[in-house]
C-alpha cells in the first residue's frame, strides 16, 4: 500500500440519510475519506454503494445528516454546487461520453468553460492526458467509434482534466466485455499509486486487494464493515460481509 | 393558362411575401421555441409554469384567431406599428401571430428532443461543473435539436402553408392574391388554383427533402 498523504479528512460524512420514496436507502451513513486514500466499496447491488457515490458530488441530494468537502458543507444550488462539482471528479458506469463531441473535445469542455483555460492550453493538457490514458491516437474520433475500454479510459482522461481534488468511480468496470476490464482497472491503480483521493464502488476484488487502502462493505443502505482489505478479505468480521464474499470469492 | 403566364410577376411577387414570412416566423418561432423549451425543463417551477401556460394556450388557439388578434388588438387597438406603410406594418404584425403560434410547436418538438438525450449527459455535465445553462447550451440542446430535425421541419411545413392565414388581415401572400386573380381571370379559376398549389409544392417538397438529408446527416451516433 501506498501512504496515505497527510491523513487530513477531504470528506467527511455524518449521520446522512437518503429515501428514494419509501426505500431507505441510506441509514445513518458515518464515513470520512482522506486525502490521497483510496476507498472502495463493495457489497450487494441495492445496497446503496451508487447513492452513497453520487450524494459526494451531490448528483443525489440527501434527506438528513450533513456531509462536508475540503471542510466546506456541500453547496446546494447554483454556481457553489457547480465549483464543487467541478473539484470532483466523476467516472460513470456507462461512461457518458458527450456523444455529440469529439474524445478531445470531450476532455477539453470542462477546463474550457467551467475554469476558462484557453483552448489551446487545455487542448494540450487534454492530448497529454489523452496519451497518458493510451487513447491520444483517436483524440479525433467521436465515441461511438471507441470500444467501452476506450471510452472509460477517455471519462478517466475528462475527470482528470478538471484537476479534481478527488474522483469518485461509480462501478467503472461494470458495463465493460470482460476483456477490457483491465486496462480500465490499470489507469485506476497508477492513479491511486500516484496518490490521487479516490472512492471506487466496485465488484473488482481484485483492484480492491492490490489498490485499496480501505474497505467499506455496505449492505441494506449501511456500512456494515470497514476494514483494510487483507483484514476484510481474510478475514471479514460480520456474518453479513462474510456471507458476500464467500458468494463471490468461490467463483 | 394564359392567366397564368401573364400575371406571373404578380404570382411571384405574393410567393416572395410568403417565402419572407415563413422564414421570418420560422425564426423567430426557432429562437422563442428554444426558450420556452429551456423554460419547461428548467427547476424553477415559475419558469415551467409560465412554459407550460404558453404552450397549452397558443397551440390550443385557432391560428386565424391568432392572427386576428395581431391585427386587430395589437395594430388596431394597441397601436403597436412597425412601419408607417400598412402593408409593411400588418406584414409584422402576422409574423409576430405565426411565430407565437409556431413557437407553441417549435417548443415541444425540441421538449421531444430533449426527453431522446440521456440522462447520463446531463449528469455528466453536471459532474464537471457545467452550470444548468450550460449543461442546456452546450450538451442537452445540441443533442436534442439533432433528434428532432425532421419534426422541425414538418413545423417548418405546417408553418409554410400557415402563412395563408395572414391573408385575414389582409396581408397579400400568395393565398390573398390567389382570389384576387380569381376576381380578375373568372374564366381561369382551375388554372390558377392549380398554379398556386404548384406553388406551394416548389416550396414545401425541397424543404421536406432537406430536413429529412439533415435529420440523417446530423443524426448522434451513440
Amino acid at each position: 500500500m501506498t501512504e496515505n498523504g497527510d491523513k487530513t479528512p477531504l470528506v467527511v460524512l455524518e449521520g446522512v440519510n437518503k429515501h428514494f420514496g419509501s426505500l431507505h436507502v441510506l441509514r445513518d451513513i458515518n464515513l470520512t475519506i482522506s486525502r490521497g486514500e483510496v476507498l472502495v466499496v463493495i457489497g450487494p447491488s441495492g445496497g446503496g454503494k451508487s447513492t452513497l457515490c453520487r450524494t459526494i458530488n451531490r448528483l443525489e441530494a440527501i434527506d438528513q445528516g450533513t456531509i462536508t468537502f475540503d471542510s466546506q458543507p456541500l453547496a446546494v444550488e447554483g454556481k457553489a454546487l457547480a465549483k464543487l462539482r467541478s473539484e470532483v471528479g466523476m467516472v460513470f458506469q456507462s461512461f457518458n461520453l458527450f456523444a455529440h463531441k469529439t474524445i478531445l473535445e470531450n476532455v477539453t469542455l470542462g477546463p474550457i468553460k467551467v475554469r476558462g483555460i484557453a483552448k489551446a492550453d487545455a487542448e494540450r493538457r487534454g492530448m497529454e492526458l489523452l496519451e497518458r490514458v493510451g487513447i491520444g491516437a483517436q483524440a479525433s474520433k467521436y465515441p461511438a467509434q471507441l470500444s467501452g475500454g476506450q471510452q472509460q479510459r477517455v471519462a478517466i482522461a475528462r475527470a482528470l482534466a478538471m484537476d479534481p481534488k478527488m474522483i469518485l468511480f461509480d462501478e467503472p468496470t461494470s458495463a465493460l466485455d470482460p476483456e477490457m476490464v483491465q486496462e480500465v482497472l490499470d489507469v485506476m491503480i497508477s492513479l491511486a499509486q500516484e496518490g490521487m483521493t479516490m472512492m471506487v464502488v466496485t465488484h473488482e476484488m481484485g483492484f480492491a486487494r492490490r489498490a485499496a487502502d480501505r474497505v467499506v462493505f455496505m449492505a441494506e443502505g449501511q456500512v456494515v464493515e470497514e476494514n483494510t482489505p487483507e483484514e476484510f478479505f481474510t478475514n471479514a468480521r460480520t456474518d453479513r460481509a462474510k456471507d458476500f464474499l464467500s458468494k463471490i470469492l468461490t467463483h | 393558362m394564359q392567366a397564368l403566364f401573364d400575371e406571373f410577376p404578380v404570382i411571384l411577387d405574393a410567393f416572395w411575401l410568403t417565402i419572407r414570412l415563413t422564414l421570418a416566423s420560422g425564426l423567430v418561432a426557432l429562437v422563442l421555441g428554444t426558450i420556452l423549451a429551456g423554460m419547461r425543463v428548467s427547476p424553477l417551477p415559475v419558469l415551467r409554469g409560465i412554459g407550460t401556460t404558453y404552450v397549452n394556450v397558443l397551440r390550443n388557439t385557432p391560428l386565424t384567431l391568432v392572427i386576428v388578434f395581431c391585427g386587430l388588438g395589437l395594430g388596431l387597438v394597441l397601436d403597436v406599428s412597425f412601419s408607417t406603410s400598412l402593408s409593411t406594418n400588418y406584414m409584422w404584425l402576422s409574423i409576430i401571430g405565426l411565430s407565437a403560434y409556431t413557437a407553441a410547436f417549435v417548443c415541444e418538438a425540441i421538449r421531444a428532443g430533449i426527453n431522446t438525450v440521456p440522462v447520463g449527459q446531463a449528469e455528466a455535465a453536471r459532474a464537471i461543473g457545467l452550470t444548468f445553462g450550460q449543461n442546456l447550451r452546450l450538451i442537452v440542446l445540441p443533442q436534442a435539436f439533432r433528434a428532432v430535425i425532421a419534426p422541425l421541419g414538418s413545423i417548418l411545413i405546417a408553418l409554410t402553408k400557415n402563412t395563408t392565414i395572414a391573408a385575414a388581415i389582409g396581408v397579400g401572400e400568395a393565398s390573398l392574391t390567389m382570389k384576387t386573380l380569381f376576381e380578375a381571370h373568372g374564366d381561369a379559376v382551375v388554372q390558377i388554383f392549380a398554379g398556386f398549389a404548384l406553388g406551394f409544392l416548389i416550396l414545401t417538397l425541397p424543404t421536406g427533402l432537406l430536413f429529412g438529408w439533415l435529420a440523417k446527416r446530423l443524426a448522434v451516433v451513440r
